[in-house]
């Protein structure tokens, strides 16, 4: 118990004395997940309509790799991205491994099937007829898609919070593609792995009840908006 | 139907241009903080003259987990402006790295190893760098009673019959060295009793032979810094073949083009220069009250049993 405690004060400790490298690792960690969220909303979100009102042939087949990809284990992403950006990879002549922007690639991997699938979920709730009958009314298509979009903004708030939450506190990929360099590419997860393999359990504990209050805030925002509207 | 079908996909159509021009719009009005993360990636502004550029370092944890690295690595950064990008992994796969030309320069603690990697052209331009020492840790109930013996092959087969024991199981140095201690004491390692490999860092191997009460062989850097926290005990050091000697190479530019020669060979000078002699012999002495590394650049490595 003595441990949580000392946790506590040591995040407090580190917050209000301003640690510089702690303030790096919490900018780095809210740019980086949130760069790739933002990716994954703006290819997600419309492969979602895609998926959920498309008629093509194996849209079905696509739908259970959205789901499948939903679950998939971000180490191996990670593994995979690695492979294709070390220098003996196919694209290693960029020299992007080891790089903030690796992180961002393996984490929009990592989200993207997140988005697609809460924004298809959501899409599919809404009566099928209701963009043929918007245009009846006599709304234009980006006014049927801001329509349609505000009918669905639950699951489309829910789809970025299940995105976000999921990379902000994932390690495994963002160890292997992102090499926890001090001062670059160190995250609050591979800090906290590494702060453990240190024996500094105390610092560890901090970052986690920094990560835990960092991903409370940017939930809290996003379930404001989602719920705004809804009093 | 068809036809309303038909409305219904140019709307998605239209719809999804539009999102991906504003995508496009966005990754626009997003060179900011892409900017802000470049600029970050280099180095801070202490660097004169600009960055010069980047090299991987391969390494081992326990370069990285003592926090030697961190010490040193500023120092480096200041006056030469290179990042150095540390990947800590087991020596097995840091010298794995070197051999698939993903890393510009290696640490590492496996000389019998390292020597396959200088005979196959993947490492040049070795110096010795430093060492210290590896120890057998233990709980203090001691039930192989390891401690006060003197022989070491005994103490791995007393150890061997009692367990349990934690391996790291990573492929790394001291994997490589524990599995050598067995050998000469002519012990097959799958028949040690309850013996576990963790496949992971020595610190967090020390932390799960800790919590099993289990014998491990670690290097003493990584258990002084972790031992505040630790209820093992030493129960074997202090033997000439338990020393654990580092050595840094520079990945071959001529079997591996990509490799940025200039500055790993700057890097490997750095860590066999006087100052940062010094600056390792100095390092922990405060914290632990004795030096984790001892330096040797420039000594004959036959005076280490080499």
């Amino acid at each position: 118990m003595n441990d949580f405690s000392s946790g506590f004060r040591e995040a407090a400790r580190l917050l209000a004395g301003g640690d510089a490298e702690l303030y790096g690792i919490i900018g780095r960690t809210l740019l980086i997940s949130s760069v790739a969220t933002l990716c994954s909303i703006v290819i997600g979100v419309p492969l979602g309509y895609a998926v959920a009102r498309g008629r093509f042939p194996g849209r079905t087949f696509l739908l259970g790799a959205v789901n499948t990809g939903m679950g998939m284990p971000p180490v191996v992403v990670g593994l995979v991205v690695w492979l294709l950006l070390a220098r003996s990879g196919p694209l290693g002549q960029f020299e992007l491994i080891y790089t903030k922007h690796a992180m961002v690639l393996a984490q929009f991997i990592i989200s993207l099937p997140l988005v697609v699938g809460f924004t298809a979920a959501s899409i599919q709730a809404l009566p099928a007829q209701l963009p043929d009958l918007l245009a009846m009314l006599g709304a234009g298509r980006l006014r049927v898609l801001w329509l349609i979009s505000r009918e669905a903004h639950l699951g489309l708030l829910a789809a970025v919070m299940a995105g976000f939450g999921a990379i902000v506190s994932e390690v495994g990929a963002s160890m292997t593609v992102g090499g926890n360099l001090q001062g670059s590419t160190r995250v609050l997860t591979t800090a906290i792995v590494t702060t453990t393999s240190r024996g500094e359990v105390p610092l560890a504990l901090a970052l986690g009840f920094i990560l835990l209050a960092l991903s409370f805030a940017v939930n809290i925002l996003l379930t404001t908006l989602q719920q705004r509207r809804d009093g | 139907m068809i036809a309303q079908r038909a409305n219904y996909t140019r709307v998605f159509f239209t719809a999804a241009s539009f999102a991906l021009s504003v995508a496009c719009g966005k990754t626009d009005s997003k060179s900011d903080p892409s900017a802000a993360m470049a600029r970050d990636t280099s180095q801070p502004s202490t660097v004169a003259g600009g960055g010069a550029g980047s090299i991987i370092l391969a390494t081992t944890t326990s370069t990285e987990d003592s926090g030697l690295l961190d010490s040193l690595l500023p120092r480096f950064r200041a006056e030469s402006g290179i990042d150095v990008k540390v990947i800590a992994v087991g020596t097995g796969a840091a010298l794995d790295m070197a051999r698939r030309g993903n890393a510009d320069a290696v640490l590492v603690h496996a000389p019998a190893s390292e020597r396959e990697y200088v005979r196959s052209g993947d490492l040049t331009e070795g110096r010795l760098i430093m060492h210290n020492d590896f120890l057998l840790v233990g709980p203090v109930s001691d039930p192989a009673k390891v401690k006060g013996r003197s022989n070491l092959d005994e103490a791995m087969k007393a150890i061997a019959k009692a367990g349990p024991f934690v391996s790291r199981g990573d492929g790394s140095g001291t994997e490589k060295m524990e599995l050598a201690l067995w050998k000469a004491a002519g012990i097959d390692p799958v028949s040690v009793a309850k013996r576990e490999a963790t496949g992971q860092g020595m610190g967090a191997t020390l932390n799960i032979a800790d919590q099993h009460r289990a014998y491990t062989l670690t290097d003493r850097a990584t258990y002084l810094a972790l031992k505040p926290r630790l209820s093992l005990v030493p129960v074997f050091e202090g033997h000439p073949k338990l020393l654990n000697v580092y050595h840094a190479y520079v990945v071959n530019p001529a079997k591996h083009p990509a490799v940025k020669e200039k500055l790993a060979q700057s890097f490997v000078a750095f860590l066999a220069s006087p100052e940062t002699q010094r600056a390792i012999g100095e390092f922990g002495r405060s914290r632990f009250g004795q030096p984790l590394f001892i330096p040797d650049a420039g000594q004959d490595s036959s005076k280490l049993g080499l």
